[in-house]
């Protein structure tokens, strides 16, 4: 991945190295993943990505990742409830999938403990591109996780809550789901915990023909956590995939979004929101590859900066050649309100086709003082008048969503971050 | 009621006085018009009474209730029952409208020591009063004044005016962008407001509002000083003749 030559080892490469020799004996696999693992930390001895790596420009993995924690065998994490109230939940408890698999029409659920030892995903396990840290390190040390398949034509009633809680320590966890020709179903990947842990989480999602997916990454990791996750999804004929992110805590946090449209027809749809405070560092990375003609994009991302916090987003569309039609937008709006806060955007279009239509933008404000007044001339005091108006700048793209189950659960896990950072 | 005693203002940004010397007293139960041509100080004049931070007070005072308000933010002049209607009501993406009405209402009792509203006594008082200015729930549940027409703008701005029951309403051009029958329930909206505890000052450009919320003062405005006060006769006056003739005796 880093192909600069690294003169000395970082203690978190060292750590990160180390901890392979020790976990290997433990870690599940065929011979083909454990060719794959062996391949991962190869990479990872080449060192961890810098700021010299075009897509690590702004976070600096070598030098933020200041420290690895042990893996933590006596962690204990519980599962918690469900955003939405009678979801379907499937916990990975530090790291570990339930040996309970709830019974849902439709839907077959295996460990992928179970999965890696059986030959069939092996293949799934590849890096993407050439810096692909998360997935190197995630490949290396990925243990458990779940392998969801939702058959063909198959609608999900309930959203199916797929939960990663950690108590410390390291998890790698994977969540794989293959989603059937017409079949539609709500995914909630939860991402929370508590400790300076470690986490590696990667989800990778196949839509077939005509799927609808609406899939809402909430991670609330502490802000002790170091949160490096990637979501890579196939996007087939006509399906429709709704990607909402919302990231509200962490220490180090990178969300890689790793999107590719596979069929003619197909429409990706991504809305984002970044809640940062304190001494915190949140990247939001996207790489969308419209591969083929016909297909559609639009992403949304908002951003609150507060305290010391740090936040990037970078949006990557590559509209291929032969994509002709490609309708892509993008927008990145960020509401900065503290002096010591910072937001880095960086929009990247590359289009070898010539007739498409493609835009983005970016905006940074503070809070709108007509707004403030406004509300304020009402008998809203300025406290609660701001925070209504802060509020207000992300949960316009939640009410996008227009599920109101989906929206009212949102936006109470908007409220809880108010709450303690308001 | 209200007291406005030799008001000097300018634009916080570029230093410019708008109001000079500006002089009105209106009495609880009254109705007062302020009228004046375009560039006149009327809108500025709402703003500062609403305490707009663009505006800064330079010299003179204004009193409620006897009381200077100049050192009283937004928020406090609001919840002492001064109440602004908007000419240009803010759209607000992102804050529903009921849950600003119910913050709004609650805030103003926390203020005054009441309880908050109980969600069956809030939603009775919001569709009586919706009712009241024909105004579809259906609009309530949109972002705070977010795809309005202008008309309706109005009416909301009505609406909270209805709910909050502020003691002294200050109508900023309400008949501007509004036809016939939107007028008539917008005064008629007005004109329950009407009681011998609670003053309505009226802005604006023309006598035709006046013709439905009749008041019982008018006031020229020009260049930020009231030049003519006397009562309804002097807006159809102003209607028949336009301003030059008052600017004129004034000069």
């Amino acid at each position: 991945m880093n192909m600069h030559t690294t003169p000395q080892r970082t203690l978190a490469e060292t750590a990160l190295i180390d901890a392979f020799g020790e976990r290997l004996s433990l870690l599940p696999g065929d011979g083909a993943v454990m060719l794959k693992r062996d391949d991962a930390i190869e990479a990872i001895k080449g060192g961890l990505p810098t700021r010299r790596i075009e897509s690590w420009h702004y976070t600096d993995l070598r030098r933020l990742l200041t420290s690895v924690p042990d893996f933590d065998p006596a962690a204990v994490a519980k599962a918690i409830a469900p955003i939405v109230e009678d979801s379907s939940v499937l916990p990975v408890l530090n790291g570990v999938s339930s040996a309970k698999l709830p019974d849902i029409e439709g839907v077959a659920v295996q460990r992928l403990s179970e999965k890696l030892t059986d030959g069939s995903i092996a293949p799934g396990l590849d890096p993407y591109g050439t810096d692909d840290a998360i997935g190197a390190l995630n490949t290396a040390f990925v243990a458990d996780g779940y392998f969801v398949d939702i058959a063909d034509g198959a609608e999900l009633e309930k959203p199916l809550e797929l939960q990663n809680l950690q108590a410390g320590g390291q998890t790698h966890v994977r969540l794989a789901v293959r989603v059937g020709a017409g079949a539609k179903a709500v995914i909630v990947e939860r991402q929370a915990g508590e400790g300076a842990a470690l986490v590696s989480s990667v989800s990778q999602l196949v839509l077939g023909e005509g799927a609808e997916v609406t899939w809402l990454i909430v991670q609330e990791q502490p802000d002790t956590a170091t949160h490096l996750a990637q979501f890579k999804a196939h996007l087939g004929k006509n399906s429709k995939l709704t990607l909402f992110v919302m990231n509200a805590g962490g220490k180090l946090v990178r969300q890689e979004v790793v999107v590719r449209t596979t069929g003619e027809g197909a429409d990706f749809t991504l809305r984002g929101i970044n809640l940062l405070a304190g001494d915190t560092h949140t990247d939001v990375t996207m790489v969308l590859d419209h591969g083929v003609p016909h297909t559609a994009s639009t992403e949304v991302i908002r951003n609150v900066v507060t305290g010391k916090a740090r936040g990037v987003f970078q949006g990557r569309i590559n509209v291929h050649q032969y994509a002709q039609k490609t309708n892509a937008k993008m927008a990145c709006n960020t509401l900065l309100l503290s002096d010591d806060g910072e937001f880095s955007t960086k929009p990247e279009l590359e289009i070898f086709a010539d007739d498409v239509v493609c835009g983005h933008g970016a905006t940074v404000t503070e809070i709108d003082h007509s707004h403030l007044f406004y509300l304020m001339a009402r008998g809203i005091d300025e406290k609660t008048a701001r925070g209504l108006l802060v509020k207000a700048f992300v949960a316009e793209v939640i009410e996008e969503l227009d599920d109101e189950a989906i929206v009212e659960a949102l936006e109470r896990r908007l409220d809880d971050w108010f709450l303690t950072h308001g | 009621m209200l007291e406005i005693k030799n008001l000097h203002a300018r634009i916080v940004d570029d230093g410019t006085e708008i109001i000079r010397g500006l002089n009105l007293t209106v009495r609880a139960g009254e109705v007062a018009a302020i009228m004046g041509p375009n560039g006149s100080g009327k809108s500025t004049l709402s703003y500062i009474l609403a305490g707009r931070e663009d505006y800064e007070v330079t010299e003179g005072d204004i009193l409620y209730d006897g009381q200077s308000i100049l050192e009283m933010d937004p928020a406090e002049r609001a919840t002492a029952g001064i109440f602004l209607a908007f000419q240009y009501p803010m759209e607000i993406p992102g804050v529903a409208t009921m849950e600003f009405l119910k913050v709004a209402m609650n805030e103003q009792r926390k203020a005054r020591g009441e309880e908050p509203l109980k969600i069956p006594e809030f939603l009775k008082r919001v569709k009586e009063a919706a009712a009241s200015l024909n105004m579809d729930m259906a609009m309530l549940k949109r972002p705070l004044n977010v795809g309005f027409s202008g008309g309706e703008k109005k009416r909301a701005e009505i609406l909270q005016m209805k709910l909050l029951e502020p003691k002294l309403c200050v109508l900023d051009e309400t008949d501007s962008g509004l036809d016939i029958d939107a007028l008539k329930i917008v005064a008629d909206g007005v004109n329950t407001l009407r009681s011998p505890d609670r003053a309505i000052v009226v802005i604006t450009h023309y006598q035709r509002l006046l013709q439905y919320i009749v008041p019982d003062t008018v006031h020229v405005l020009y260049r930020g000083q009231v030049i003519k006060s006397g009562d309804k006769s002097l807006a159809l006056d102003l209607e028949a003749n336009g301003y030059a003739g008052v600017i004129g005796q004034a000069a």
